[in-house]
């Protein structure tokens, strides 16, 4: 039975060869190695888009037009969007970390389904191409915003199918990618590891996999509605043939909601894994994040109305939306207290990993309390689509899920690469970029209050000091950006060898050797009555 | 060989592909949710021009749709029993009936369209817009949506069912090994529920 499988247990996944060249990359079904294939497709899109989003912060730099004009602005702002949400933030984590860990912190060999796995990332790269050839041929790129709101994106003469048909098909690898992972849950937990052994990070992709099961395909069909209006004037969101636009709001923001869960549930796992390792201590309210998990995906769903506080609803839907919104502050608060409890005499170790885990729960706090003033109704109308909204939004989307990621790789660098990198450049690297992330966004709330509206490539002469301070800021945090990445890429090539346990962490990954072994496990670890993931 | 076929096996989980069908099936329901609260909302909008549009669509054929896809579905259930008491050839025959069956909705679906477009009744169509009012036109732009969609998903369908005849005719699908079968035979299923609940919400209500 050994003899048959012929994987070597003792090469690293990264040196196991079973094709030629890159297709022991492109047709490897290894979880690891699919994981990294999203990870470097991922961030060489994710420069495009931080190219584009500097292209925007130069252009606002002073008042009138700096470097292009508003059709321009328009075009950038829409492809910032759709790359930024579709192919980063929403499958970020899941996709990367989730890929390479899951089933190695559930001490399985491989996902349940490692082809269909394989398929997904193929779906991705389509897709991703897809919104690219949108940009690249046919006549103007892309102008609606990421949103796609009819009836413009059926009106607008820009290039949008191929970028609608783009973000349709990346629902696609979103929806396998959530399937696989629920299945393997279910089915491929080692023996002992009963449900409420399973560390909180596996927990946090499987609340996550729901959401993208069931969510995505309701903004799938909705987005098909919007190419079969363009193609064929089908009438059901145009207004002249009797459709009604807002009915494709609700249909958008039902997925389009969710969605922002599927990408803050994994990056608070992430946190969620890093601060008991860093401060040797088993976390605190297990169940209780557990809970909170469920229920953010769950009271989620729910939620989708308070984008459209100003479209055009009953008062009635307007209180519940608005209430439910608050609802789902509760879960997301009981989590911060968990990790700021978990640190309380906790043997706290400053190292690259838990700075950014720390300066998450900041960066986490100052745009969930942000989004509270969007979620209560009155001051909504006061605030809605100005600067408020763009810096609320960045803060939780790049500010959480940019900082978990990031600490995300900073823990498992020795794991996914067998080496270390330099913790002073990467400390270095953490501070200047949220030096620069808090200049380039602190400032929008500000804005926003004063009344400078987003989406415009021109503001008035009194919004301009603080515009220039939300420039400089985005300089400075991709020069961050920079030294970061510089580092990771120069230590995964040339840095001191890791250990397999560098951090003293007691999940199942930490006893694998590093870079793992191509099945993982030489054999399927067993959870007895007394282990568990946090035990320290 | 023998070491070979057991490392396979090891793999293998019927359960686990069941539960993965399960959750696509899961999606697929949420897919066609979504076009069903549109209906919904549309019918609660212009209940007056949904009555008349209704009444262009044939019930017969649609009714003899039904029974066809009711009975694939049996058809293709009976191959699941065939295949657990070893009988590969009745399996293959069943699965055959299914696929023929398939065939045939498709057959009367294309007669149904033709006459709609024969008619002049099409999305974008000069007579649906000068002559008909908005409820009418978003009555048939949900019906060529929602059945044509459905239509694509018999073709899914029925290209599954093919692909597992092609699969339990090289034995990679046989009696201790179905769950293929059986997942297609799930979806196969699902494709009939849909119709089951477009036949009455475009055919029967009036």
């Amino acid at each position: 039975m050994q003899t048959a499988t012929q994987i070597p247990t003792d090469v690293s996944f990264l040196e196991y060869r079973k094709y030629k060249g890159i297709f022991n990359w492109i047709l490897s079904t290894d979880h690891k190695r699919i994981g990294l294939m999203y990870l470097y497709s991922m961030m060489t899109l994710f420069f495009v888009g931080v190219a584009l989003g500097l292209a925007m912060k130069l252009e606002l730099i002073a008042p009138g037009k700096t470097i292009m004009d508003a059709q321009d602005y328009n075009a950038v702002f829409t492809v910032h969007g759709v790359i930024m949400i579709f192919m980063i933030v929403i499958p970020g984590l899941p996709a990367v970390f989730g890929n390479f860990l899951l089933p190695i912190m559930i001490g399985a060999k491989d996902v349940a389904f490692p082809k269909l796995n394989l398929l997904s990332w193929y779906i991705y790269i389509l897709g991703a191409l897809l919104v690219i050839a949108s940009v690249l041929f046919g006549n103007g790129t892309p102008d609606t915003g990421w949103t796609f709101y009819a009836p413009y994106s059926f009106k607008s003469g820009t290039n949008l199918l191929p970028a609608i048909f783009g973000a349709f098909v990346l629902g696609f690898s979103s929806i396998l990618t959530g399937l696989n992972f629920i299945v393997t849950i279910h089915r491929m937990r080692a023996p002992g590891m009963t449900w409420l052994k399973m560390p909180l990070f596996p927990w946090s992709l499987y609340g996550t996999a729901w959401i993208q099961l069931l969510a995505t395909p309701v903004v799938g069909i909705t987005l098909l509605l919007i190419i079969l209006e363009r193609v064929f004037g089908i009438g059901v969101f145009d207004p002249a043939l009797g459709g009604d636009p807002i009915l494709y709001q609700h249909l958008f923001w039902i997925y389009s909601h969710p969605a922002v869960y599927v990408m803050i549930l994994p990056a608070m796992g992430a946190i969620s894994e890093i601060i008991p390792t860093f401060t040797q201590k088993h976390i605190f309210g297990y169940k209780a994040i557990i809970g909170s998990t469920l229920a953010i995906a769950f009271v989620g769903y729910f939620v989708w109305g308070h984008h459209m506080f100003t479209s055009g609803m009953s008062g009635t839907a307007q209180y519940t939306f608005s209430i439910l919104t608050f609802l789902v502050a509760i879960p997301s608060a009981i989590k911060v207290f968990n990790w700021i409890s978990t640190m309380y005499k906790g043997s706290i170790s400053l190292q690259t990993p838990f700075y950014w885990a720390a300066s998450f729960i900041f960066i986490f706090m100052i745009g969930g309390l942000s989004g509270l003033v969007l979620g209560a109704l009155a001051t909504d109308i006061y605030v809605h689509d100005t600067a408020f909204v763009v810096a609320h939004f960045h803060f939780i989307v790049f500010g959480g899920v940019g900082f978990s990621f990031f600490g995300a790789i900073h823990y498992w660098f020795p794991k996914i690469w067998g080496r270390m990198y330099d913790t002073k450049w990467a400390n270095t690297g953490w501070l200047v970029f949220s030096i620069g992330f808090l200049a380039l966004y602190s400032p929008m709330f500000y804005l926003g209050m004063q009344g400078m509206p987003r989406r415009y490539y021109d503001y008035l002469e009194e919004f301009h000091a603080a515009n220039i301070l939300s420039t400089l800021g985005s300089w400075v945090m991709t020069f961050g950006l920079v030294i970061i990445v510089i580092n990771l890429v120069r230590s995964a090539k040339h840095g001191p060898k890791a250990e397999m346990n560098p951090w003293n962490g007691k999940t199942l990954e930490w006893t694998v050797p590093s870079p793992p072994p191509v099945e993982n496990f030489e054999e399927i670890p067993v959870y007895g009555e007394k282990d568990g993931p946090y035990e320290y | 060989m023998e070491q070979t076929m057991i490392h396979h096996d090891s793999h293998y989980d019927p359960e686990a592909s069941k539960i993965g069908m399960w959750l696509f099936i899961f999606t697929e329901l949420l897919l066609f949710g979504g076009l069903f609260i549109i209906y919904s909302v549309y019918r609660f909008m212009n209940p007056d021009a949904f009555h008349l549009a209704a009444k262009e669509l044939d019930t017969t054929i649609g009714a003899i749709n039904t029974i066809i896809l009711l009975v694939s579905s049996m058809t293709v259930a009976m191959a699941t029993s065939a295949i657990q008491n070893k009988n590969i050839k009745l399996t293959q025959i069943l699965l055959g009936i299914t696929v023929v069956l398939a065939i045939v909705f498709l057959v009367n679906k294309y007669f149904e369209w033709s006459a709609k477009f024969d008619h002049g009744i099409f999305p974008g169509s000069e007579h649906l817009i000068n002559d008909m009012s908005k409820g009418e036109i978003l009555f048939f732009g949900l019906y060529f949506v929602m059945t044509g969609l459905h239509a694509l998903h018999i073709i899914i369908g029925m290209a599954f069912i093919i692909f597992v005849m092609v699969f339990v005719a090289k034995k990679k699908v046989h009696p201790e090994r179905y769950a293929l079968l059986e997942n297609s035979g799930l979806y196969w299923h699902l494709v009939d529920v849909i119709w089951i609940f477009l036949f009455p919400l475009f055919y029967l209500i009036t």
